[in-house]
C-alpha cells in the first residue's frame, strides 16, 4: 500500500483502470462458470467488449486530439468485414480459433489503420469542423462500396464483383463471403469474452502509455493549442495523423471481433447512428477520461437490455444526455450553478465532465 | 435528350441542395458553427406543410407559410438555448451540442408522427412543361424548385447587401469585437441569421418533399449533410458559392446516378467533397482567409 501510494499520481490512476478492468472480468467469469448469468446477457458480453474498445478508441481521436470523428463506424466496418474475410479463408489452412481470431484482428486493424491514413491525410490539414464532415462523409462511402460488394473464395481462389454474386464464377465448391447488400453470411463464431477482455487490455496498455509518453503529449499540446504547439517545433500533421490512425486501428480490431461473434452481419450496421452512438459513451464519460468511457459505455450498453419498455425514449435521451453535458461543462454560469448544487450535498468536488485537463 | 432531361433534374435537385446550403452557409459565415440540425429542420418543415394539407384541410402555399414561421421560430429556438450559452465554447463543444440537437427533433419527431413514411401531396399542381413534341418532359415541380431557388438567392444577397441586418450580418461575420464596439447587437443579428437559415430549411423541405414524396422523421439528416458538402464545395460563406455548389453536387448526384451507379451516387457525392478540401480547402468561391494570433 506504501508502495502504491508512492507511484506518481497518473501511474496510480492507470493501475486503478487496469484493476477495474480485471476485476469486472473475473467477477463476470465467475458468475458465468457458476451458471448465474442468463444467456441474454451472456450474448451482450463480446458487444460490450467491442463498444469499450469502440469507446476508447474514439476518446482518443475526440478526448486527447481534440478533433471531432463521425465516421468512427466506419472504420469498424472495414475491420469487421476484413476480419470476416480473412477467417474464411484461413478456415483451411489455419485449424487452430484463437490463431485465426487474432490474425482477423490484426489485418483488421491494418487495414482500418490504412483507412485512417488516406482519410486523415486530407482532413486533418484542414482545421474547424472539416474533419467531422470528411469522416462523416467516409463512413458512408464506407457504407455504400461495401453494400454494393460481392466476394468470394472458391477453387479458383479469391473474386470480387460490383455486380451479383452469379458474376463470382467460384465454382462448385465455392463460398460466397459478402453478398452485397445482404452482408457478411456463414461467419464462424471466433469470438470469446476471453478475447474481448485481452484486447481491451492491449487497447488500454496502447492508450494510456501513449497518453503519457512524448508523443502523447505532444498531441495534448497540439489540442489545447495548435499554434503555441507548432510554435515549439511539434509537427502538428504528423501527431494528429498518428493519434488519428491508431484510434482508427483499433476501432478496426474491435469492428473484426464484433463481426466474429456473429453469424451474419450486414454494412448498414455500421452506419452513423452507430459513431453517434459511440460519440455519446465519449462524451457521458467524460472527453479524455478512458476509465470514464469504459464505464459508459458498459452501462449504457446494458441499461438499454433491462430498460426495453423505455426503448422508444432511449435515442431521445441520449440526445439530451450530450446537450446537457455539453452545456452544463462549457458554460460558466451552469457551470457555477453545478459547483453550488454539488457543493450543498457536500461533495468535495463536482464531476470533471470535461476531463482530460489532469485535474485530480 | 436523356442527358438534358438528366440535367435538367440535376439542377432541379441541386436547387433544393442551393436553398439548404445558404442556411448552412449563413450561419457558418456569421456564428463560425456547424449547425448540424439544420437538416432536420427542413424535417420539421415538411412534416409542417403535411399537417396543414392533410389534416386541417388548408391550401398548399397557405401551408408553405405555416412550415416557415413554425421553422423560423424553431430556429430561434434552438439557438437561444442550446448554442447561445456556447458562444465562447471550443467548436468542438458546439458541435456536439449540434449533433445532440439533430438527434433530439429526429426522435421527437419519431415519437409524434411515427416511423412510418407519410406519402406527401405535391404542393404545385399545375401540369408539367412539353417540349420537342413530348420527348423532353419537365415536371412543375421541377420548374418551380428552380424559380425558387433563382428568387431566394437573388433576394438573398440583396438584403445581404443592401440592407441594414445585412450590414451587420457582414460585420458580424468580419470581425465580432470590433461589430461589437460599432454598436451592432450580436446575439440579435445571430437570432436574424438562424432565423432566415431555418425559414429557407422550410421551403427546401416542402419542396424536397414535393419532389420525393415520402416524409419520415430522418428524411432531412441526408439531404443536409449533402447540402453542408455543397456549401463547403462552393466556398464556406459565400451565398453564390452555396447556390453553384448545390446545382453541381446535384447535377453530379443524378448523372452519377444515372450512368454509373444507382447504389454508389452518395459514396460518389461524398468522394467529391473529399477531392475539393484536397485540392481547394477553401472551395470554389471561398476566400483564403489568413490566421491571426
Amino acid at each position: 500500500m506504501k508502495n502504491f501510494l508512492k507511484l506518481k499520481k497518473t501511474t496510480r490512476k492507470n493501475l486503478v483502470t487496469y484493476a477495474m478492468v480485471i476485476l469486472a472480468f473475473l467477477a463476470v467469469w465467475l458468475l458465468s462458470a457458476g451458471g448465474s448469468i442468463s444467456s441474454a446477457f451472456r450474448g451482450q458480453l463480446v458487444p460490450i467488449c467491442v463498444y469499450i474498445v469502440m469507446a476508447i478508441s474514439l476518446n482518443l481521436t475526440v478526448g486527447i486530439l481534440g478533433e471531432l470523428s463521425l465516421g468512427h463506424a466506419g472504420f469498424m466496418s472495414l475491420g469487421a468485414f476484413t476480419g470476416v474475410i480473412v477467417s474464411i479463408s484461413l478456415q483451411g489452412s489455419v485449424s487452430s480459433d484463437p490463431l485465426r481470431l487474432t490474425i482477423a484482428m490484426i489485418l483488421g486493424a491494418v487495414i482500418a489503420g490504412i483507412a485512417g491514413l488516406v482519410v486523415g491525410v486530407p482532413a486533418l490539414r484542414l482545421r474547424g469542423d472539416y474533419l467531422a464532415i470528411v469522416t462523416l462523409a467516409f463512413g458512408e462511402i464506407i457504407k455504400n462500396i461495401i453494400n454494393t460488394l460481392y466476394v468470394g473464395i472458391g477453387p479458383n481462389g479469391f473474386r470480387i464483383s460490383m455486380v451479383n454474386a452469379e458474376s463470382l464464377n467460384l465454382g462448385e465448391n465455392g463460398t460466397v463471403i459478402m453478398n452485397g447488400p445482404m452482408g457478411a453470411v456463414g461467419i464462424p463464431k471466433l469470438a470469446t469474452f476471453t478475447s474481448g477482455f485481452i484486447l481491451i487490455m492491449i487497447t488500454l496498455f496502447i492508450v494510456l502509455n501513449l497518453q503519457n509518453s512524448r508523443s502523447g503529449r505532444a498531441i495534448m499540446a497540439v489540442r489545447d493549442n495548435r499554434i503555441a504547439a507548432e510554435s515549439v517545433g511539434i509537427s502538428v500533421t504528423r501527431y494528429k495523423l498518428m493519434a488519428f490512425i491508431i484510434s482508427a486501428a483499433l476501432a478496426g480490431a474491435a469492428g473484426a471481433l464484433y463481426a466474429l461473434n456473429f453469424s451474419t452481419v450486414v454494412a448498414r450496421k455500421f452506419d452513423f447512428n452507430t459513431s453517434i452512438l459511440i460519440l455519446v459513451f465519449v462524451v457521458l464519460g467524460g472527453m479524455g477520461n478512458i476509465r470514464g468511457s469504459i464505464i459508459a459505455a458498459t452501462v449504457l450498453t446494458v441499461l438499454p437490455e433491462l430498460l426495453r419498455a423505455f426503448n422508444n425514449y432511449r435515442m431521445l435521451l441520449y440526445a439530451v444526455i450530450l446537450i446537457l453535458v455539453m452545456l452544463v461543462s462549457n458554460n460558466e454560469q451552469l457551470k457555477n450553478m453545478m459547483k453550488k448544487f454539488t457543493g450543498f450535498f457536500k461533495i468535495k468536488r463536482p464531476p470533471d465532465l470535461r476531463g482530460g485537463t489532469a485535474r485530480e | 435528350m436523356s442527358f438534358l432531361s438528366y440535367l435538367i433534374s440535376g439542377i432541379s435537385l441541386g436547387s433544393i441542395y442551393a436553398i439548404i446550403a445558404l442556411g448552412y452557409t449563413m450561419v457558418y459565415g456569421i456564428a463560425k458553427m456547424l449547425n448540424f440540425a439544420h437538416g432536420d429542420v427542413i424535417m420539421v418543415g415538411g412534416y409542417m406543410s403535411f399537417m396543414a394539407t392533410s389534416y386541417m384541410g388548408w391550401s398548399p402555399v397557405a401551408s408553405v407559410f405555416l412550415a416557415m414561421a413554425v421553422c423560423t421560430l424553431l430556429g430561434i429556438i434552438i439557438e437561444r438555448l442550446a448554442y447561445k450559452p456556447l458562444r465562447n465554447a471550443t467548436s468542438l463543444a458546439v458541435l456536439i451540442t449540434a449533433i445532440g440537437v439533430s438527434y433530439f427533433l429526429q426522435n421527437i419527431a419519431l415519437l409524434i408522427w411515427s416511423s412510418n413514411p407519410k406519402s406527401f401531396t405535391s404542393i404545385v399542381s399545375f401540369d408539367s412543361l412539353r417540349l420537342f413534341d413530348g420527348q423532353l418532359i419537365i415536371s412543375s415541380v421541377t420548374l418551380v424548385t428552380i424559380a425558387a431557388c433563382i428568387v431566394i438567392v437573388c433576394g438573398l444577397t440583396a438584403i445581404v447587401r443592401y440592407s441594414k441586418i445585412g450590414k451587420a450580418m457582414r460585420a458580424v461575420s468580419e470581425d465580432k469585437e470590433a461589430a461589437q464596439l460599432m454598436g451592432i447587437d450580436i446575439n440579435q443579428t445571430i437570432s436574424v441569421t438562424f432565423a432566415i437559415g431555418s425559414g429557407l430549411a422550410a421551403v427546401a423541405g416542402v419542396l424536397l418533399c414535393s419532389a420525393y414524396p415520402l416524409l419520415m422523421p430522418t428524411v432531412g439528416a441526408m439531404p443536409g449533410i449533402k447540402a453542408f458538402t455543397a456549401a463547403v464545395f462552393g466556398g464556406i460563406g459565400s451565398i453564390p458559392g452555396a447556390m453553384l455548389g448545390g446545382i453541381l453536387l446535384g447535377v453530379i448526384e443524378i448523372l452519377g446516378k444515372a450512368y454509373i451507379s444507382t447504389e454508389l451516387s452518395d459514396a460518389i457525392v461524398f468522394s467529391v467533397l473529399i477531392i475539393v478540401l484536397l485540392v481547394r480547402p477553401t472551395g470554389l468561391l471561398g476566400k483564403k482567409i489568413s490566421e491571426k494570433v
